[in-house]
């Protein structure tokens, strides 16, 4: 379930003109821009957007980029952009670095609806010129490009369909082809990258009542073996995407300093899909709520940016 | 004789020309027709018991053409991405010999031409394309095809020379590597040829000349699968026109006639174009079947 409040009409213009008078002026007024912006849903603010430019003949973002800064303005980016071109711009910014963020690139490919990665290669293509597959590709290699493209290039089928044959002879593959030294990627690759996500649930279910341990266990080997550790988030991914993104969010907060990056990638993410079971399951995990943690983490606009998002009350 | 040209031109499965073979026969009295029966011996063999009798596989063609003329019209009636998704999927089932169909399918449509396919194969087999691929191919092709059915290819012009350069180097490595590693597995060469756009990899096809002296195809000569995906990105009249030519040989076999068809009903903005192909169609088909397929090139060019 969604975190974020929203009202059911509000009135696009009305939004517009609040936004420019926050911007108006010599100082900027977070509090303005995070009481509209942060109480609005992708299609509201794809409407806002649309009312902006027509009065003032300007894009809004690159209004906001110019008045807002740091953290604050990095979430406030990408949370106005539309989803799909947000994914875009995340994956994008994930394989440009030096050293490629290849879990941001599985936990797109692989948390995102069949529809949704389709509207995310559409959106890459627009912006980038290139495909995605292509600059994941050009920028990794070896097995983890194998991986990667694969699972960019997925077009999963979408139903409810298991063949449980097929699972239980695909959990023993899986088995084997963990447990050989020589591990065969090709299989393992093939299965992740291919199968629906109903399949593969079945599929995990059944090496776990095999092996009499999950998958993710068995994979949990060398933290050093890049190709094992990608696998891994894939697996935990594709198998409960929320779990995942608990885990993600503790990581990002817990210990020195922030992960600014991870924590305004979940929220912003999840915050119209299912950032209510998220926080949940991390109250549950770690005997706190989601909201104090990051207040105990973060400060300023960014804080409050992202309480909103999380559902606190004005 | 012109009768025995024309019976032998009846019976050689590309098309049935009804009014000529009722001619004949209506005016053939029982000396005659044993004649052209004993002329005919391609169709014909002398049966032990004293008479001709007429080849089996005749029999065949002679269903197969009238379902030549079936299978044209469902072809071209199915919406495209329905028409594609089960290309693929009877090449698939027909095994390793029909896989070019499916480097067809995906290396010569638009680039949501073959999203549409893709669509339509969930709703029509309850699987993905590439699930059913990845699984059922066992073969060195499995890689490529898999890939080659997952690509969402960038349409726009721009081509980064350099890259495109240093890419025919990879390609042109791979290709001379053969007998280390068969250029069809190579992780870089398919990568290239499944991600990149066909601009660039037209781009990465000039370059190749340039550096080795011979085009891409040329050297992928004995390469099968390799060689038709290459043509079929950077080449595609190059390879339909191979296609249509070996359909329309003398020594056509039923795969090659079938694959007449098909590039009849797929490619018509190509075939107003191949005039040359179109001439030997006039010439070579005859019947229901040749009325349909010039009914819809003549179509094609609206």
């Amino acid at each position: 379930m969604a975190t974020l409040i929203a009202p059911d009409h509000p009135s696009a213009v009305e939004d517009a003109e609040a936004l420019r008078k926050a911007c108006k002026g010599w100082g900027t007024d977070e509090k303005a821009i995070i009481s509209v912006l942060g109480h609005r849903n992708a299609a509201q603010r794809k409407q806002i957007r649309l009312a902006y430019e027509e009065l003032y003949q300007e894009d809004l973002i690159k209004r906001l980029e110019s008045e807002l800064s740091g953290d604050f303005e990095k979430a406030v980016y990408r949370w106005v952009l539309d989803p799909a071109d947000r994914d875009a711009v995340l994956a994008n910014v994930a394989i440009k670095k030096i050293s490629p963020d290849h879990h941001v690139i599985i936990e797109i490919s692989c948390t995102r609806s069949p529809e949704e990665l389709l509207a995310l290669r559409r959106a890459y293509q627009a912006r980038y010129k290139h495909s995605l597959e292509e600059d994941v590709a050009a920028h990794t290699k070896g097995d983890i490009r194998k991986l990667l493209v694969a699972l960019v290039s997925a077009f999963r089928y979408d139903g409810e369909e298991i063949n449980t044959r097929r699972a239980n002879s695909e959990a023993n593959i899986l088995h084997d082809a963990i447990k050989d030294e020589a591990f065969n990627h090709e299989e393992v690759i093939r299965i992740l990258s291919t199968r629906s996500k109903m399949q593969l649930m079945a599929t995990f279910n059944c090496y776990r009542d095999d092996q009499g341990t999950t998958i993710t266990k068995k994979l949990l080997g060398e933290s050093g073996d890049e190709f094992l550790v990608a696998l891994r988030t894939a697996v935990r991914c594709l198998n409960d995407p929320k779990k995942y993104f608990e885990k993600v969010l503790r990581n990002s907060i817990k210990g020195i300093g922030t992960d600014e990056d991870a924590l305004t990638r979940v929220i912003v993410t999840r915050a119209e899909k299912d950032l209510k079971e998220i926080k949940d399951l991390y109250h549950k995990r770690n005997s706190m709520p989601l909201e104090q943690a990051v207040a105990k983490d973060t400060s300023g606009d960014y804080e409050a940016f992202l309480l909103t998002l999380l559902g606190k009350e004005d | 004789m012109a009768d025995l040209e024309a019976l032998t031109k009846a019976f050689s499965g590309i098309g049935v020309d009804e009014n000529s073979l009722i001619s004949i026969l209506a005016n053939s009295n029982h000396e005659h027709k044993k004649s052209l029966r004993k002329g005919c011996s391609k169709f014909f063999i002398e049966d032990d018991n004293g008479f001709e009798r007429l080849h089996q596989s005749t029999v065949k063609n002679l269903k197969l053409e009238f379902k030549r003329f079936r299978d044209a019209v469902v072809l071209s009636l199915l919406h495209p991405w329905e028409r594609d998704a089960r290309l693929i999927e009877k090449a698939l089932k027909q095994g390793p010999r029909h896989y070019s169909v499916i480097v067809e399918i995906a290396c010569t449509r638009s680039s949501d031409e073959l999203l549409g396919a893709r669509k339509a194969y969930h709703s029509l087999f309850d699987h993905s394309i590439e699930e059913d691929l990845a699984s059922r191919i066992k073969g060195s092709e499995r890689k490529l095809l898999v890939a080659l059915v997952s690509a969402y290819r960038y349409e726009g012009p721009k081509v980064d020379e350099d890259v495109a350069k240093s890419e025919a180097e990879i390609l042109s490595s791979a290709i001379k590597s053969a007998d280390k590693r068969k250029p069809i597995e190579d992780e870089d060469a398919i990568m290239i040829l499944s991600t990149r756009s066909k601009p660039h990899l037209q781009a990465v096809y000039e370059h190749y000349s340039k550096i080795c002296g011979k085009t891409i195809t040329e050297d992928l000569e004995a390469e099968g699968i390799l060689k038709d995906t290459v043509e079929c990105l950077c080449t595609p009249a190059t390879y339909f026109t191979r296609v249509l030519e070996a359909a329309l040989s003398v020594d056509a076999d039923e795969e090659s006639k079938r694959a007449l068809t098909r590039v009849i009903v797929t490619q018509k903005e190509f075939m107003v174009k191949e005039g040359n192909v179109l001439n030997k169609i006039q010439g070579i088909l005859t019947g229901s079947y040749k009325d349909f397929v010039l009914g819809l090139v003549a179509g094609g060019k609206n």
